[in-house]
């Protein structure tokens, strides 16, 4: 298979999961190329990271995910294990800055050329650990050793008369992750903001390095706590890949229910604090309330209130008997209710209405541009959601079945993507009273045997977006190489061009509108 | 308006009394005392100094009507210097040690320090490594451990008032 006529041979990733094709670039200048046709085509940038295969008698790997419109494009470019570069993407497309700065940080494979010759500055490392150490290379130890030494960012500067700069964080003022905002200012017109993260940074990556599939995928499950099931699902995929398995249909199911559940519970409570942060406490106690009894039925059914650790490699943890299928049917319905009547409220409330309308909007050529997945995305009306099907995509099982019915709206705005949480909390309760009532009988998990040198790409509609994880094991079939990609990679350049026409009053609403994970990103 | 007024109404008060187990029987009692041993509210500065926001989901569910935390007399507060208690989650990461450690400077004295969820307690999944400190106590003198992953809002509530009987 050949996309958009260039020369590079894609090959069908075994499995029921997620179209993935994969390919391998021979040359930087066929992955540039592929990038700008992929770019005109109207693709996106899913994801891209670094491998050292040196262990393997190779060199370094670049992998770069595109999303297009049958699926994802998995290419990968090997690179010499002295001096590894490839040329900058970030010309072509915008997401790639970060990621190819996080590539750099944490492998040590450089970008080269670029706008302006190449955005320099480092990302994830702040000064924990010296620039000429790479902690995924396999040789290069633990890094216990360093002194911390917190360093200096070099922001962009906005000059001109009565223009200055308030910094924000990394500790903000609510309870919130931590991560740093520059805003620059003329009074309260925001002029610019730019963000500098990697406060969350842990090390996630190197931990998976030698781990077997089950300590990976508890790992996984705590890439971004409120995305644990996505997470947990895309991981599972990936290796289920790798390993040339199916998950048997029930766990299928099941894991579908609880990524819905996830989705409406995160929907729940972003509508209450989207009320509050616009001075309707009224809306926040009650979103809160519906969120608190969904956590408690979690809490009742899974043994936990966010569903962490019961999707697995090869199926399910947990099966879900009649009474608690009627009970999800019983929730669901008094939620629906409930959320209808709270719908209208917040629809006919003019002050609400008055602070989301026009506010934090971005449109569906930046949207484009900047390769924004899930639902900010579909909130400029861009109808792009793993789970539907589209003009030449087919969704993987279970979705293909259901017939997901995709929320958008043209927006932009934060009324936009207050508007598609409702219309997706809606959807999501329909689909969770379908999953509930057409359980089918089969096993619940297979087991799921490492193939040595086996790869793996696994992709999820989570709430936020499109959550990837690839993996790849090592010649014993331990973890060798896990790469989690978050949504919120593409999202907060997103974020920081729909601040650009408010006031900084507006910031807090616009960014919770957003409310993106500093954790899933900072790895 | 009508709408929310009868909204709230059906609604009603649904905050809960505290568990009525013998632990959480404490708990009540212990929610009484605030008042006296304080003399005054209890000021919470939550700092996440690396989570994976698990722990903050459920710190959040304190502030939900079920929970009610501020009828206890327990609020959040955006600044440190207002705070008399500093709940933090971890596992504190190398590059929010510096931050951290500048909120703890900055909440006045006599404060408290509680390390939240399995990594604030031990480093959880994340333990220490080139990027991680690890546990909150590597960093902070710690009065009170809230262990779970993440450890839920009664326990966190249970957590809060240990600190404070302190």
């Amino acid at each position: 298979m050949r996309f958009f006529g260039e020369p590079i041979e894609f090959d069908k990733q075994a499995g029921i999961g997620s179209p993935v094709w994969r390919g391998r670039a021979e040359s930087g200048a066929e992955l540039q190329a592929f990038a700008v046709a992929a770019h005109r085509s109207g693709g996106r940038l899913a994801a891209l990271w670094g491998e050292d295969r040196r262990s393997d008698g190779e060199g370094f790997r670049l992998h770069a995910a595109f999303g297009l419109d049958m699926g994802h494009a998995w290419l990968g470019l090997d690179l010499p294990a002295d001096n590894p570069a490839y040329p900058d993407l970030a010309g072509i497309f915008p997401a790639a800055n970060r990621m190819q700065r996080a590539t750099r940080d944490l492998v040590g494979i450089a970008h080269e050329g670029g706008p302006n010759g190449g955005d320099a500055r480092p990302w994830l490392r702040h000064g924990a650990w010296p620039a000429d150490w790479f902690p995924l290379r396999h040789d290069s130890g633990e890094g216990r050793e360093f002194s911390n030494s917190p360093s200096d960012y070099d922001f962009v500067q906005v000059g001109g008369e009565g223009a200055h700069e308030i910094p924000v964080g990394p500790i903000h003022a609510g309870i919130i992750e931590p991560g740093h905002f520059r805003f620059s200012v003329i009074g309260e017109r925001l002029l610019r903001l730019e963000q500098r993260l990697g406060y969350q940074h842990k090390g996630v990556e190197k931990l998976f390095v030698g781990r077997n599939l089950a300590e990976g995928a508890r790992l996984a499950g705590r890439i971004s706590g409120d995305s644990t099931c996505a997470y947990a699902w895309a991981y599972a995929s990936a290796v289920e890949a790798a390993c040339g398995i199916s998950p048997p249909p029930r766990a299928l199911l099941l894991r579908a229910l609880m990524l819905e559940r996830e989705r409406v519970a995160n929907h729940l409570g972003d509508l209450g604090a989207l009320g509050n942060d616009a001075a309707l406490a009224f809306g926040f106690a009650q979103f809160m309330r519906l969120k608190e009894d969904w956590l408690r039925l979690n809490g009742r059914l899974f043994g936990h209130r966010f569903m962490m650790d019961r999707i697995v490699p090869g199926g399910a943890a947990l099966d879900l008997e009649a009474p608690a299928l009627a009970a999800i049917v019983e929730q669901c319905d008094a939620i629906g209710r409930e959320v209808k009547e709270l719908k209208k409220i917040y629809d006919e409330h003019a002050g609400l209405q008055d602070r989301f309308v026009t506010t934090g909007a971005i449109d569906a050529d930046l949207a484009r541009e900047l390769s924004l997945s899930g639902m900010a995305a579909r909130a400029t009306g861009l109808l792009l959601d793993g789970r539907c099907w589209r003009q030449g995509y087919t969704p993987p099982p279970p979705w293909s079945a259901l017939g997901v019915r995709p929320a958008t709206d043209e927006r932009g705005d934060v009324a936009a993507r207050a508007a598609v949480r409702f219309a997706e909390i809606f959807e999501s309760l329909r689909l969770l009273r379908e999953l509930a009532v057409g359980l089918p009988d089969s096993d619940l998990r297979v087991e799921a045997p490492p193939v040595a040198g086996g790869q793996g790409l696994g992709v999820v509609e989570g709430w936020r977006g499109e959550v990837l994880v690839g993996v790849a094991f090592d010649g014993e079939g331990r973890l060798a190489r896990v790469h989690p990609h978050d949504p919120s990679w593409q999202a907060w350049p997103a974020l920081e061009h729909a601040v650009m026409k408010d006031i900084v009053p507006d910031f807090p609403l616009i960014n919770k509108s957003f409310n993106l994970s500093y954790s899933g990103a900072d790895l | 308006m009508i709408p929310m007024l009868r909204r709230i109404l059906r609604s009603g008060i649904v905050s809960e009394p505290p568990p009525e187990t013998a632990a959480e029987r404490e708990m009540a009692r212990l929610g009484n005392e605030i008042l006296r041993i304080l003399g005054r509210a209890l000021t919470i500065r939550q700092v996440d100094a690396g989570s994976c926001n698990g722990c903050e989901l459920e710190i959040h569910a304190l502030n939900n009507p079920y929970t009610n935390l501020e009828g206890y007399g327990i609020k959040f507060v955006a600044s440190p210097r207002h705070a008399d208690l500093l709940l933090v989650t971890g596992p504190v990461t190398k590059n929010m040690e510096h931050a951290l450690k500048v909120a703890y400077d900055c909440t006045p004295d006599p404060k408290l320090v509680v390390a939240v969820g399995d990594c604030g307690c031990n480093g959880g999944v994340f333990g220490e490594s080139y990027a991680s400190c690890g546990a909150v106590e590597n960093v902070l003198p710690v009065d009170v451990r809230v262990p779970g992953c993440p450890p839920t809002p009664a326990a966190l509530l249970q957590g809060i008032l240990a600190a404070v009987r302190r």
